[in-house]
């Protein structure tokens, strides 16, 4: 199995080890909801060293990125990010990305980790000679850090006028930097990005730095803040989830294109001739935004928990999905789920009644919006 | 981790303690721990039949749902309702209120088909 460079700080911190996409990573230190609640309240640290880091280099990178990915990489100014998906010829999806534009000839394509060779690979041969593709995933960290007190934490690592343009980093924005550890210099780069539904920052930076930058991280603050705790894949997921954001092998699969679970907006089209996907996505899109399907949030009002493969039943009536996440909601206090619903027969409007088979139970479920959580409700009612 | 010694234990990680024709039953510490944060937990109707290591209920964490095994057979005679409102109690005193049910014995001579504290703590070393 595969360590990323924080591997032993892990065990140290008397972290809980699972195999994750061939990777033994942390699922929990403390205790995912205790977890899940400090990211929510104050501010959390989670090591991300097992996704997939490709560059993509070169004065026609970001017109090789349009042909190869269904969005518009080369509209990004650079320092932005954006959401992107690769999907095969028949518009299926293969991953969910995040595409950054570091700078003018220079993009960053974020993989997960269960996908990354994979994108690595297609990417490569998508490419072709037309751009530089470097995967360098192996020689990355990837620290994220997430919660309403992350902007202090993440301006306390820089000198004042680096800090303050940390902190005026919008969403989904990026920029080079460098901060001093104990003597040692890190470069790296700092995102405005995200998979919590939380204000957060992602770090990446060469894997051989990522001890000193990780323990900076967990240090108290001086201010009598909370120590910033570090979270495990368990309380990832959670958190995830109550943001209401697609995870790839649950919500995501190759069976279904982006308009498929109400990611047709990342699609773009009129990118010119070449462009992978491009005719089926055509076609899928004049069908209707979602037509025939519908990805939506639950509430289970019954007794029990949603979990992923469960069937989705019309009230007394016949199977129309399956639930492709669910778990009980640590802010919420009730279960939560996503489902895959065939939506032919009705959109599924909020607030309609369904069952959820559990253990072979009918259990009540209704349908509720997404986000289940909204981005920033638990940590601004507090601050 | 040392279990109590005046339990019985099977390795699906149940307890038992028998109190004369009556048992009751629960999760150990051990399988508490694996699960981390029991939130909800499923358990069968008062006068429902168990059979030695067959399937009764579930425990879910936040992270996943596990299969409760019953240790011994028997006729279920209560619940810990208080576990509706309070699974956390699982996590925080397994052998204490983190009790599932209370049973009438079926057939004590299965208890000899179960670990002592020694044994279970040896499984789980």
């Amino acid at each position: 199995m595969r360590r990323t460079a924080l591997f032993e700080e892990h065990l140290n911190l008397g972290a809980r080890m699972v195999d994750f996409a061939g990777w033994e990573m942390p699922v929990q230190y403390a205790g995912v909801i205790e977890e899940h609640r400090a990211v929510r309240a104050s501010v959390g640290v989670f090591d991300l060293g097992h996704m997939g880091e490709i560059w993509v280099r070169g004065p026609h990178a970001g017109a090789a990125l349009d042909r190869a990915l269904v969005s518009l990489p080369s509209a990004l100014n650079p320092g932005r990010a954006q959401y992107s998906i690769a999907v095969n010829e028949s518009g299926g999806m293969i991953d969910d990305l995040l595409v950054y534009r570091v700078a003018d000839e220079e993009w960053l394509v974020v993989a997960n980790a269960s996908n990354a060779e994979r994108v690595a690979a297609l990417l490569a041969q998508r490419i072709g000679t037309t751009a530089n593709v470097s995967d360098e995933s192996a020689s990355t960290a990837m620290i994220a850090v997430q919660g309403p007190q992350s902007g202090d934490l993440v301006a306390s690592l820089f000198d004042a006028k680096e800090a303050d343009a940390v902190r005026a980093l919008r969403n989904y924005a990026c920029r080079s930097g460098e901060v001093l550890i104990g003597g040692t210099r890190i470069p790296l780069l700092v995102a405005r990005t995200g998979y919590t539904g939380e204000d957060g920052f992602e770090f990446y930076l060469p894997a051989d730095r990522a001890v000193p930058l990780w323990r900076a991280l967990l240090t108290p603050g001086t201010s009598g803040s909370p120590a910033p705790q570090p979270i495990g894949l368990g309380a990832r997921d959670t958190l995830r989830l109550e943001a209401g954001m697609p995870l790839f092998g649950n919500e995501l699969r190759e069976e279904l294109t982006p308009f498929d679970v109400g990611l047709g907006r990342v699609v773009k089209f009129n990118k010119g001739e070449g462009v992978v996907g491009d005719a089926a996505l055509t076609a899928r899109a004049a069908a209707g935004a979602r037509a025939g399907r519908a990805l939506v949030g639950l509430k289970i009002t019954g007794r029990g928990i949603a979990r992923h493969g469960y069937e989705v039943h019309q009230p007394d009536g016949g199977l129309i999905g399956h639930i492709t996440s669910g778990t009980h909601s640590p802010t919420l206090g009730y279960p939560i789920a996503l489902a895959d619903l065939d939506a032919s027969a009705s959109p599924y409007p909020v607030g309609e009644p369904l069952d959820v088979l559990i253990r072979g139970e009918r259990v009540a479920a209704v349908v509720t919006g997404v986000p289940f959580v909204p981005k920033g409700s638990i940590g601004t009612a507090r601050a | 981790m040392t279990s109590p010694a005046e339990l019985r234990y099977s390795k699906e990680h149940e307890w038992v303690r028998v109190q004369g024709d009556r048992a009751v039953i629960g999760i150990t510490a051990h399988a508490a721990n694996e699960l981390g944060d029991v939130v909800f937990v499923d358990l069968p109707q008062v006068g429902a039949t168990l059979t030695q290591f067959a399937v009764f209920g579930a425990v879910e964490s936040v992270k996943a749902v596990s299969d409760l095994f019953s240790p011994i057979s028997g006729s279920v005679l209560a619940r810990n309702e208080a576990l509706s409102t309070a699974p956390e109690s699982i996590n925080a005193d397994p052998y204490g209120s983190g009790w599932l049910l209370e049973i009438q014995l079926g057939d004590p001579a299965e208890l000899s088909l179960l670990l002592d504290a020694a044994g279970y703590d040896q499984l789980t070393a």
